[in-house]
């Protein structure tokens, strides 16, 4: 299907610069991850993988083969939509857990009134 | 009208869906959308569900696009906290944020909201207390973040649910 088509330049540089856009987010995401000391800290660092970082590489994938196929391929807006609401949720549940722990332990964090 | 389409919000919406995972509009993929999107809306009504009523579709593209933007601005503001490491004097803390909405479709979409911008995170919710525990990556001032949730997010999402 895309076999023997080659994407017209000006397709490949948008295409190449969302794909490293979206990677060099990731990419400082996860070093945010390595770097921060707390666990809060922590959370915070994937975030940008999963919102601009994802954003640009699905929008990458678009272009690409709407070009490639000459007709809009747009399913990728479903891998963010459902990205979009199921991080959060991950996300939160870590945090509660965390939370959950450090409140047993009496560590430097708000109390539950 | 009302018993075959209860839910026409939610027809819609699988419709799209189903169009854009099959990738094409031909008639096959539209009878079948129209047949699953009248289908799956009556069996969601035989369970029991709290009742949305969503507000004009203005407002909700308006909160849209600020959420979009405000991703976009604080992708960028965590991005260059991270690349700065320990150069930069920075406080995270916890901040106490008292909410008047009491929607929980409401509630769900500002926790999604909050956690999906970085730099920010919905921890936990006391509806007893009405008050919501936000983590905050680059604390200044504790104030800044309560104007910040209750004026632009909380009263416009009270505009779309109640």
């Amino acid at each position: 299907m895309i076999a023997e088509t080659d994407l017209p330049p000006w397709a490949a540089i948008l295409v190449s610069l969302c794909m490293l856009g979206g990677a060099a987010i990731t990419l400082i995401g996860a070093i945010g991850l390595m770097r921060f000391k707390r666990f809060y800290d922590r959370v915070h660092a994937p975030t940008l993988g999963a919102t601009i970082g994802t954003g640009l590489i699905l929008i990458g994938s678009m272009i690409c083969f709407s070009v490639l196929e000459t007709r809009p391929i747009l399913h990728e807006i479903l891998i963010g939509v459902f990205t979009t609401i199921t991080t959060p949720v991950t996300l939160i549940l870590l945090v509660r857990a965390a939370l959950y722990r450090d409140r047993v332990e009496k560590n430097d964090v708000p109390i539950d009134e | 009208m009302k018993r075959i389409m209860p839910y026409p919000l939610m027809s819609l919406a699988l419709l799209a869906i189903w169009v854009l995972l099959n990738n094409s509009v031909t008639p096959a993929v539209l009878a079948s959308g129209v047949l699953l999107s009248f289908l799956a809306p009556l069996a969601y009504g035989a369970l029991e569900r709290p009742r949305v009523i969503v507000g004009n579709v203005v407002s909700i593209v308006r909160l849209l696009a600020i959420v979009l933007f405000d991703i976009t601005r604080s992708n960028f503001a965590v991005g260059t906290i991270i690349l700065a490491g320990r150069r930069r004097e920075r406080v995270s803390g916890f901040v106490q944020i008292p909410l008047t909405m009491t929607d929980p479709n409401g509630l769900a979409i500002l926790a999604v909201i909050i956690t999906s911008t970085p730099g920010t995170l919905w921890v936990q919710y006391d509806s007893r207390r009405q008050k919501m525990l936000l983590h905050v990556l680059d604390l200044v001032e504790p104030e800044y973040w309560v104007t910040l949730i209750k004026d632009r997010y909380e009263r416009r999402l009270m505009e779309i649910f109640e």
